[in-house]
């Protein structure tokens, strides 16, 4: 871009650190923001884009590291702090009242600015000119579109006099038009000086803005793009997932021709005219391990609650062996044999609050060792949880731990040895490797990779490209609750799947 | 184990340090009202006599049955407040089918038993039904089944009493003699005798002990508490569970008022006592919802009120001001509890990270 870049950066992070009891999710992040840039962050779930996010806003405070804003130090203890210093967010699930007007939520909070009358209106107007925003300050919030709401967002922070505006995953609640609009507003608010901070893991929409990229991994900042046109999707992606592929292409085949898992015409309809899942149709054989690729959102997580019996209106036709499953409920489906390794595995799979060998009973209450004549064995329950943190290494003084005390790695080799247990015929595994360490990744490769050898059949989700050509034995992708084409991870690119995930085969 | 331990010393020690803020505060309100503090406490804090000592036991019998019935919801996350209204209900149809005596003897008693818990469950169990189908918060609906369950008593009392000679109350029949659950001494003198439901009491405890922590259903229950996520994940149908706690919570609440009728009105009277529901929210809070814990808690609130029914006469200081103590400790209580749970988990992290040092530092990410 052909902007002047001014000598001292809007914004400068540096050794950033971010610690969790057991877990750290900042370490040694380095990123400069200047001043007329749009600025993108990328990186996977769980990579340490929000708590970045939130240590910028004030919402936490870091544990090492200092903050500079135009050039001073600076110590923000909260949003208000981070206000004065001129940083202003705009979050992902928009912070309006509805039932007010425009004028009114702008200057809900603000009151000291220009009052909440005529200047109020004034000074909006003139903000909304000068950035083009087309925002008015007498309609009612909830007669806006999304993308509507989304300016008046922006307007807030404007009129809160922001010189740096944070987006995070701005662009997560658009339509594709609506997409364009909002890059049109962005590119404005940077020739008027400002610097804009975009966070989003779309790394197509990413290429087409940013005139800067940082790239974070684990936690910490891989390296900053400073020339976008220079690097493919590809070569981000890269960067974001890492070097370490699993290595699954060595191994023999394991697939047979005996179906294990057979779902029919499997649909689910939306709250609009588009259904969630669209008539699908698969077999999963022994020994096969079946990869869903595609754009987080596409209906992997409708697909797996829908197999697991967790969505009521689903319709459709699902065998596991002889068994019908179509309309049993979760605990048939779990007590027919299918293992589930939940894509949240805080929010689906762990009770955080209880000891680990609670957690072992939990999703088998009505199988033994742990539940006997619906008395809950504590001991056989307990004997067996040691034999998971035996052999899958999960690190823990004992079984009486509670899971919460555990890091993200080992709560989820924990999962996966629960899972195993009971000889499943079917493991769904949702995003297994989502924010784990590397050692923890290897690990339930491995894993994944045993239940294959022992005859199991596998549904991998997941957003690593790699990791899905890494393990699967063929790979559907999704697009709109439809798949889209079926690929052979033997000789696919990511490339090649990224383009059937987004449809076009426009971008990477 | 030591873990385990740990968390029982935790445990006290949360319970202790409220109690003692609680003591505080209510001092400091009796020296802002210019009352005699010392005198206030030392009348408070003398061993009860025998008399008071029964008297003690009767009302927390009656006052553990409550925290019990508000605990068994607590567990899942449900917000009973409709203890009060249930159990008046429910000893009031458990009052006219004692009166009717249609069986003889303890057949009576435990026909009479029966009806209250099945009374006292179906009153809960519509509001677990309204919450299961339709989402109504449970918190809205039984308060208002409180006040629609006292016009519904109010106005079948009138049909089904009898009037006493020469008195306004009006009350059910009388239990007859046989139906009647007796009562042991504690001492010599009148005054000293304890209900025999108090047996009943116990078992309801060991009953809420055993289901919760040895059963799948009580498995099920506290999981669904805990996550709601993870027990839909797991198999558990929620819904069921949600009707299933109320009717259970329902049912205890049931027996609450019985202790009274059995044991000493031996009839429903418009004087009937009320609000033990209530306090019962404030037991099952103290005693953490364990059937030990709400036991004390039980035992400290009946404390609290009988020691303090002298106040008045002897140092000129209403009886009220334990009602203020009795408050406070529910604040207290739920703040030194949420104090000492944050330490025990910090504690515990920091074993954990002791465990996974050998390999690396541990270097996750969670969004």
């Amino acid at each position: 871009m052909s902007n002047p870049v001014p000598e001292v950066p809007a914004v400068r992070l540096q050794g950033i650190g971010k610690r969790f009891p057991g877990v750290i999710a900042n370490d040694n992040i380095n990123i400069d923001v200047m001043r007329g840039t749009i600025h993108a962050i990328v990186g996977e779930n769980g990579a340490g884009k929000s708590t970045l996010m939130k240590i910028l806003y004030g919402v936490q405070r870091p544990d090492s590291g200092t903050i500079e804003v135009d050039g001073t130090q600076v110590s923000m203890g909260s949003p208000a702090d981070a206000i004065k210093s001129g940083v202003g967010m705009v979050f992902q699930h928009f912070q309006l009242a509805d039932n007010l007007t425009v004028l009114e939520n702008v200057v809900l909070g603000a009151e000291k600015l220009h009052g909440i009358g005529g200047r109020a209106r004034k000074r909006i107007v003139e903000i909304s000119d000068s950035y083009s925003l087309g925002v008015e300050p007498d309609e009612l919030v909830e007669d806006l579109g999304v993308g509507a709401r989304q300016r008046v967002e922006i307007l807030k922070v404007l009129y809160r006099g922001a010189r740096t505006i944070i987006l995070d995953e701005p662009t997560a609640v658009l339509v594709p038009q609506e997409v364009d609009e909002l890059f049109g507003n962005l590119r404005g608010l940077k020739d008027e000086g400002l610097a804009v901070i975009f966070i989003s893991h779309k790394l197509d929409e990413v290429l087409s803005v940013a005139d800067e990229i940082t790239v974070i991994r684990r936690g910490t900042t891989v390296t900053t793009v400073t020339d976008p046109s220079s690097v493919t999707a590809r070569d981000l992606a890269e960067l974001m997932v890492g070097s370490e592929l699993p290595q699954a292409s060595s191994e023999a085949s394991t697939v047979t021709d005996e179906v294990l898992l057979s779902v029919q015409s499997l649909s689910l309809p939306g709250s609009g005219a588009r259904p969630l899942l669209d008539d699908l149709s698969f077999d999963i054989h022994r020994g096969e391990i079946l990869g869903i690729a595609g754009v987080e959102g596409n209906g992997q997580a409708e697909l797996v609650e829908a197999i697991m019996g967790m969505r009521e209106r689903a319709t459709g036709s699902i065998r596991l062996i002889d068994a019908d499953l179509s309309t049993a409920s979760t605990r048939q489906r779990r007590e027919s044999g299918i293992g589930y390794i939940p894509e949240d595995r805080h929010r689906h799979g762990l009770l955080l609050d209880s000891p680990l060998w609670e957690n072992r009973v939990l999703g088998h209450q009505g199988r033994p060792p742990s539940v006997k004549h619906g008395i809950v064995d504590k001991r056989a329950a307990r004997q067996d949880t040691l034999r998971i943190i035996d052999e899958y290494d999960v690190r823990t003084p004992g079984a009486g731990v509670l899971a919460r005390a555990l890091s993200g790695g080992n709560q989820q080799k924990l999962i996966v040895g629960r899972e195993m247990s009971g000889d499943p015929i079917l493991l769904i595994a949702a995003h297994p490797t989502r924010g784990v360490d590397v050692g923890a990744q290897a690990a339930i490769w491995n894993h994944i990779k045993t239940a294959r050898r022992e005859g199991l059949a596998v549904l991998l989700i997941s957003a690593d490209l790699d990791e899905l050509i890494g393990l699967s034995d063929r790979i559907e992708v999704i697009l709109r609750g439809r798949f889209v084409g079926s690929f052979d991870p033997s000789d696919v690119t990511p490339q090649q799947l990224g383009s059937a995930m987004t449809g076009a085969g426009a971008s990477a | 184990m030591s873990t385990r331990l740990v968390s029982f010393l935790l445990g006290l020690l949360a319970a202790a340090l409220a109690l003692v803020a609680a003591f505080a505060i209510t001092s400091l309100v009796l020296i802002i009202a210019g009352d005699p503090v010392g005198e206030v406490w030392g009348e408070i804090l003398t061993f009860p006599e025998q008399r008071n000592l029964a008297n003690i036991i009767n009302n927390a019998t009656v006052l553990y049955l409550s925290g019990l019935a508000v605990a068994v919801a607590f567990k899942m996350n449900l917000f009973n407040i409709g203890v009060d209204g249930q159990y008046r209900i429910a000893a009031f149809v458990a009052a006219v089918v004692a009166g009717e005596a249609w069986l003889p003897g303890y057949l009576n008693t435990a026909l009479a038993i029966l009806a209250a818990v099945l009374v006292g469950a179906a009153w809960a169990g519509i509001a677990g039904l309204l919450r299961a189908t339709r989402g109504v918060s449970e918190v809205i609906s039984t308060i208002m089944l409180n006040f629609i369950s006292t016009s519904v008593v109010a106005y079948f009392l009138r049909k089904a009493a009898v009037r006493e000679e020469g008195s306004n109350t009006l009350g059910t029949k009388e239990i007859p003699e046989g139906s009647r659950i007796p009562s042991f001494s504690i001492g010599d003198g009148p005054g000293t005798e304890i209900y025999g439901f108090i047996f009943i009491a116990v078992a309801a405890g060991f009953a809420y002990w055993f289901v919760l922590n040895k059963t799948r259903f009580g498995f099920n229950l506290r999981a669904t508490g805990q996550s709601t996520t993870a027990a839909v994940a797991s198999g558990i149908s929620v819904k069921r569970m949600t009707i299933g706690a109320m009717l259970i919570s329902g049912g205890v609440a049931g027996l609450v008022g019985l202790p009274i009728l059995f044991g000493d009105s031996y009839s429903y009277g418009s004087t009937f006592q009320s609000g033990l529901g209530f306090a019962g929210i404030a037991i099952a809070l103290l005693g953490r919802n364990h059937p030990i814990g709400i036991a004390l808690g039980a035992l400290l609130f009946a404390f609290l009120d009988e020691q303090s029914n002298p106040l008045q006469i002897l140092v000129g200081v209403s009886p009220d001001i334990v009602a203020i103590t009795q408050g406070v400790i529910v604040l207290t209580v739920v703040i030194s509890y949420e104090i000492v749970r944050r330490f025990g988990v910090r504690l515990e992290q920091q074993q954990v990270a002791k465990a996974d040092r050998p390999v690396d530092e541990p270097k996750e990410v969670t969004a």
